[in-house]
Parts: C-alpha cells; structure tokens; sequence
C-alpha cells in the first residue's frame, strides 16, 4: 500500500491489519522514551491547507515518535499565500525530501490530486466533505478498546451534519466494514440527498435511536450551515439533535460517547456530557497518535522498503518486534540530544 | 433606405463569393449520405460549388486539370458538420484557444462552421467584439459565426444590444456558461428576440440557486465522493419555465445541452404540444457518467455535470426521436494548469470538437441507436437551420451547392490523444480511449482544409 487516500477501498484485513500495528504502536507511546527508530533517515512532510489542532499535531508526533524527520507546512506562512498552486507547493515539498505528505485540504479529493503529482505517499489526513480516514481508524481502535477485540454486531448512532462530515462518511465505511450496525441520524438537510449504496440505517428521530444503541457519534455543526438554509436556528437543533442533559440522563449506563472534535459544546454535545466518564473524546485523541504511528509505519516501511522483507504481512509481523527491539537504542539517542 | 439595406437590416450573412483562385477538387470513391438520401457518387468542386456530382472518374484529367483528386473509398461524404456550441475562447483566453486554433480542431473534427459562444473576456455582448471575432474568424480554416450574450456582460441584468447584432448576422442569443436565471429578464429576451426572424434565446438551463456549490450531478456517486451536487432538477425547472415563458411571450427558445432525463421529457412534452422549442446533447451527456468523477480528476469536470445511466438512456431516446434537434460540442478548451487543481477548484468544459462525430457514431449509430442519416441531421443540417447558415452549411451534396463537406471513414477506429489534437488545450476526457470514425477530407467553401486527416493550412 503506497498511499492512504480513502476507505472505501479497505478490505476488513486491511483495516485489522492497521489497527494491529496501532496496538503494538500503543505501547511504544505508553514508554518513558516513547521513540522507536523505525522510520529513522525518513521525512514526513504535513501539508496543511486547513487550521487544524489535533490532526497536525497527532501526525508530527506520530512521525517523530517513529523518528522520522518532520516538515511543517501551513498554508497561512506559505507562499500559497502568493498564489503557489496545490501541486507546485506538493512538488516543492517533495523536492525537499518528504517520501510521507500528510494533506489536510478543504477541497474533496485534493490527496488523489496530490498523490498523481508526487512520487512520495500521500496520506489523507482529511479532505472536504469526503473523508478522514485516520479518524475512522482511531475511532474503530478506540471503540474496539472499549467492546472489543470484536466490532461485529456493535450499535454505533452518528449523529448530526453526516451531508458535510468527511469524519461521518470515513466511519460509517470503518465501522460497518469490521461488523458494526450503522445509525445515521440528523435533519434530513444535513443527511446526504441520496444514501443509495450506504450500508447504514437513517433516522430524523434522535429520541428514539438513543433508545437502541451502544455508541453515540456526535459530529460538529458548523454555525455557517444555519444560514444556507439547512436548518432554522442553533436552538432548534440542539433541541432536536443535540446530545443534551436531559438526554444523556436517559442512556443506559454503559452506553459511549464519542466526537472527533472540536466540540461545539452546548450545541451538538452538553459540556457535562463531554466530560463525562462515559465519554471517550480525549482518548480518541490519545490513540490518535499511535494509529498514525501504524500508517506512517505501514505506507513507509510496511511494504519492506526498509526491511528484507517485501511482503506486507511479513512487514506487519516484523513491526512489533523490531520497535521493541531497537527501543534501548533509541532511548539513548533520544536522551543524547 | 439604401442606407438601410446597405448595412444589412435584414441581417442576412453575404453570399460566400465565387473562389476561383481555388483547384478544382474531385472526391472519388466515396457513398453520399446527406438529407436526400444515399448513392455512390464522385463529387467535383469548382469555385467553391459542387459542379458534378456521378461517375466523373473516366472523364478526369487529373495532371492537365490541376485538379487535387483525393481518395474517398469507404468513406462516407457528408453536407460539413455545424457545431452550434463552441467556446473559442477568443479574445481574453487565448491561452486555453484561439479562434485560429479552435477552427483547427473544427475541420480535423469535420465541422465546416462553428458558432463562438459570447463567454470571453470581454463578453460578446456588443458589435465592437463580435465583430472582431468575426474579424479573426475570416483567418481561420473554417467558417466561423459567433453568438452573442442576452444580458450585457452575462450577468443577467440589462438586456445586450440585440437588434444591433442581428443586423450584423447574430443569431444565437445566449449567456451560457451561466443560466439566465431572472425569469423577468428571460421572459423579456424571449418577447425582444421575436422583432427578429430567425433569432433565438439560447439557455444554459441550471437553476443558479440549485448548483451553487455544486460541482458534479447531485447523486449516489457525489455523495460518496464529498463533492457538492448539481441536481437534475436544477435543470429540469429551468427547461420547464422557460417552455411556459416561450408560451407566454410567443419567443423561441433553443436548451443548450440537455443532460437529464426529466428535462427530455419535458422537450418532448412541449414539442408534442406545438411549442416552438429546439434542444440539444453533447457528446460527453450520452457518453460519460458521473461515475468518471470518482477519480477527482476534473477533466470530467463540465457543466451541466455528467449524469447517471439512465440520463444518458434517456438522452439518446431523445436523440432518436426527435425530442432533442442537435448534437453540440460544447467544446469547451482550459489550459492545463487551470485543470490541474482540485476538483472543487476547477474550472468546468472539456474539449469536443474532434471527437464528436466518432462519438457518435461509436456510441449512438454503431450499437443501432440512431441511423446514420439521422446522425447527420442532428450534426450538419439541423444544427444549420438553428444557427441561420442553411444558405451555405447543411445543404444537400448536389450541383450548385455550396461546398462544404466532410469526407469521413465510418469504420476507421482510433485512439484518442490528448497530445495530437489541434486544440490548444489537451483537457479531453477521452485521452486512451478508442472511437470508431475518422474524418478523411473537410472541404470549406470549395477549399481542401484537410486531407487525408491533415490541416492543410
């Protein structure tokens, strides 16, 4: 696998197979000197065309905790700002000696661009409305964390602006394609105008689908989408779809909460929820980090670019054992700088 | 009086002069098929005209003559295709086209005459410009009109001079590349454009509130791509209004680019109840589905946007039974960096010219969808009477006619390369595929601009 620019095309084994090496990744984050040399002399290049917290950070850490050598690139210092065009800029960053770009672009599609303009991977660290890969993977790692190791049968309700959410139609693929059951629930403005093809079930009653889950997906509404005309005021949706108190008091105990952030909180989620102990959205961040550790790893040297071995399974296996194996090595380099 | 005749009020195009300068030109071997029918026949052109049309291959002098004799065996020789759709791009995007290059494409294409559409920068919306495109267009390899805007600078607002360009031979009225939207302004274009015979209101049918942000057809293909839709029904409604607007003012209307099923319907409707409306499809409508856009790549980036199955079904029924007038090309030419952006970013067309008469004889007359006399119809003679050139395009291949003709190989089957077309720009989404037929010879006013699939000038 060169390039990880979508989802729909991940067969279960292949997403198994990332949330294997993320598990092994995991423990390599919970170490004292979280360093692995496993992409040493490599360079991660994050190109950014979107204000971005967590994913920016999650993907630099991942790289650097692989310790490959990281390039920051953010769209308001560039010279996209002179007008450098989306493939100029890939190029250039590749002529500096990236072999990963990770691109955050508002415009659905923009990695598939970038990956036919540059020989390096290219990973989609979330590209308009069409996907976040990375985000499904974690969230699917998370979760199976929680009711794991098996997804299968698992009831997981997404809810809010699925039309505009890269995050909704990622999950939905992750989630469904390891066996879980679907819900997606919103006003139907902001469900897609057709779900032809989705393996999911829709529903404009948010009461009623709480009643019959195990996770709750909330995902952001954007404040702009109020005056586009779909739907009439902040208040009427989160009275209508918003995880609020009086709602959350209704769950049973043993029912998750999850958001891919940032929150509007008091709008699609109620603070005390967000903060609740039922709510998983700081450790999704948490195991962000690792399951990035598992794509750098498997795009850059899961294909046996850096080991003897060419196919990916005998890479996979080799993953664990060669971070444990070099971890002493690598602490001490770490602790010489 | 003389005054007035003397700068054309009756808007008539001038006669094409007698071209003596020009060799005698006999096509041999080939199969007419124009509107009267189908017959083995040489063809020899003298002065621009056809002066015989028969056995003329024993009686040939070739060397004493001076006579260019070109080889149409197999061929089909054909009334020269008329493209009522072209973006010429000329002036302000002269990067993208020229009008010089784009007649190039035209002729390898088999198009004889061309009609500019008015979205250059500056707009076509006034005598000054169309009469430079017209200017440039005598330059070119094969004739070339130009529409002109409805609105003054295409933004749907105040009407253009309408009368003014008529008089100097516009006859397609449009603001394409935008629908006219304000159904006041459409309604008075339609009740103006009546003082004018043989002028018709042209529109690019998208509701403009119904595809904003829209960037593909609006679909299961969009939805899972993350790409804003534009809806057929963005379509459809415009096509219905304004067939209730052409009603209402006595007006005529032409629907550029039909590419929804619903749409065709409503043509077929309305045509059935006597209104006075003419339609056409594009090459890419029956042929492309939105499907192609799965790869981001925005060389299937156009507008109306590629749609479904059963849209192209539906188009080629239309095609059929005379539901839809013409197939256009809607060539639309962008220069590479222009596409070379993201989906969402870039800019909407896709080049025609060259294709489409393969297209639709691979895609519509091989599989029996259509005849081939009907092929041609809906390429050379109908689009003709639509754009007001019947008196030198679309004619019948017989003495005394004009002679504009292409000579094309019905079974020549090629590969598309976006490298080796005439146009400027190389944005077709057909690069690699392969199409049957293959345009041999195009004669333009009793001038050989291609032979043997070479422009010659």
């Amino acid at each position: 696998m060169k390039h990880l620019l979508g989802v729909e095309d991940l067969t279960r084994a292949d997403v198994e197979e990332f949330l294997e090496l993320a598990n092994s990744f995991l423990e390599v984050t919970q170490r004292d000197i979280a360093k692995v040399p496993a992409l040493r002399g490599r360079t991660v290049a994050t190109m950014f065309f979107e204000d971005s917290t967590r994913t920016k950070l999650s993907f630099e850490t991942a790289a650097k905790r692989l310790s490959a050598d990281t390039l920051s690139f953010s769209v308001s210092t560039s010279s996209v700002k002179k007008g450098e065009s989306l493939k100029d800029t890939a190029q250039t960053v590749e002529a500096m000696g990236a072999d990963a770009i990770v691109v955050r672009h508002s415009s659905s599609g923009a990695p598939h661009r970038v990956a036919g303009w540059v020989n390096a991977s290219v990973v989609n660290a979330g590209d308009g409305w069409h996907g976040h890969p990375t985000q499904a993977l974690l969230d699917a790692f998370t979760l199976r964390r929680h009711r794991g190791p098996s997804l299968d049968g698992l009831r997981v309700l997404i809810a809010g602006d699925v039309k505009h959410s890269r995050v909704a139609r990622s999950d939905v693929h992750v989630l469904t394609t390891l066996g879980a059951q679907v819900t997606v629930c919103g006003p139907p403005t902001l469900l897609p105008s057709t779900t032809e093809g989705w393996p999911v079930t829709i529903t404009h009653d948010l009461d009623d689908a709480l009643c019959d889950t195990d996770v709750v997906y909330l995902l952001r509404i954007q404040r702009e989408r109020q005056d586009a005309a779909l739907f009439p005021t902040l208040r009427e949706y989160t009275a209508r779809w918003g995880l609020t108190d009086e709602r959350a008091a209704r769950l049973k105990p043993d029912v998750l909460v999850m958001h891919p952030g940032p929150m509007n909180r008091g709008v699609e989620i109620s603070s005390a929820v967000a903060d609740s102990p039922r709510s998983l959205i700081l450790e999704q961040v948490s195991n962000g980090v690792a399951v990035r550790m598992g794509v750098l790893f498997k795009l850059l040297a899961g294909d046996g670019s850096t080991s003897s071995t060419s196919s990916t399974s005998g890479a996979t296996t080799a993953a664990p054992g060669a971070a444990g194996a070099t971890s002493s090595r690598t602490s001490g380099e770490g602790a010489s700088r | 009086m003389t005054v007035h005749s003397d700068t054309g009020s009756t808007g008539s195009r001038p006669a094409p002069a007698e071209r003596p300068e020009l060799p005698e030109i006999v096509l041999r071997g080939g199969r007419i098929v124009d509107q009267t029918g189908e017959r083995r026949a040489d063809v020899r052109i003298r002065n621009g005209v056809i002066a015989e049309v028969g056995d003329i291959g024993a009686s040939l002098e070739p060397e004493s003559a001076g006579a260019i004799v070109l080889d149409a065996s197999g061929c089909v020789v054909a009334p020269g295709l008329v493209d009522v759709h072209t973006h010429l791009r000329e002036p302000g995007m002269e990067e993208a086209e020229t009008i010089e290059s784009g007649s190039r494409a035209a002729v390898r294409g088999g198009f004889t005459a061309v009609v500019a559409m008015p979205n250059t920068d500056p707009a076509i919306d006034n005598v000054g410009t169309a009469r430079y495109v017209l200017e440039q267009g005598r330059r070119a390899v094969c004739d070339v009109h130009t529409a002109a805007a409805i609105t003054v600078g295409r933004r749907g607002e105040h009407l253009a001079p309408i009368g003014e360009l008529y008089d100097i031979g516009v006859r397609i009225f449009t603001d394409d590349g935008t629908c006219l939207g304000d159904s006041q302004v459409m309604r008075r274009a339609l009740e103006y454009a009546t003082a004018f015979p043989g002028a018709v209101i042209a529109q690019h049918a998208e509701d403009p509130a119904l595809v904003k942000g829209g960037h593909m057809h609006e679909g299961a293909w969009s939805a899972r791509l993350g790409i804003g839709g534009r809806p057929s029904e963005a379509e459809a409604l415009i096509v219905h209004r304004d067939i209730v607007l052409a009603r209402m003012t006595g007006g005529v209307v032409h629907f550029q680019h039909l590419s929804a099923a619903e749409s065709v319907d409503i043509v077929r409707a309305a045509k059935l109840a006597g209104r006075r409306v003419t339609a056409e499809a594009t090459p890419h409508h029956f042929t492309l589905t939105d499907e192609c856009c799965g790869s981001y790549d925005p060389v299937f980036k156009v507008n109306p946007p590629l749609r479904t199955a059963d849209d192209i079904a539906a188009i080629k029924q239309g095609l059929a039974d005379g539901t839809i007038d013409v197939i256009a090309t809607d060539h639309a030419p962008h220069p590479a960096e222009a596409k070379d952006r993201p989906f969402d970013e870039a800019p909407s067309g896709m080049l025609g010219l060259e294709t489409a008469l393969a297209l639709t004889l691979t895609e519509l007359v091989e599989p029996g969808v259509i005849t081939l006399e009907r092929a041609l119809a809906l390429l050379s003679w109908n689009p003709a009477r639509i754009a007001g050139l019947t008196e030198t395009h679309g004619q019948p291949v017989a003495v005394g006619r004009p002679a504009n003709l292409c000579v094309f190989d019905p079974s020549h089957v090629w590969e598309v390369d976006a490298l080796a077309l005439a146009s400027r720009a190389t944005n077709t989404p057909y690069h690699g595929r392969k199409l049957t037929g293959k345009v041999r010879h195009t004669i333009v006013l009793g001038e050989a601009v291609v032979i043997a699939g070479e422009v010659t000038r």
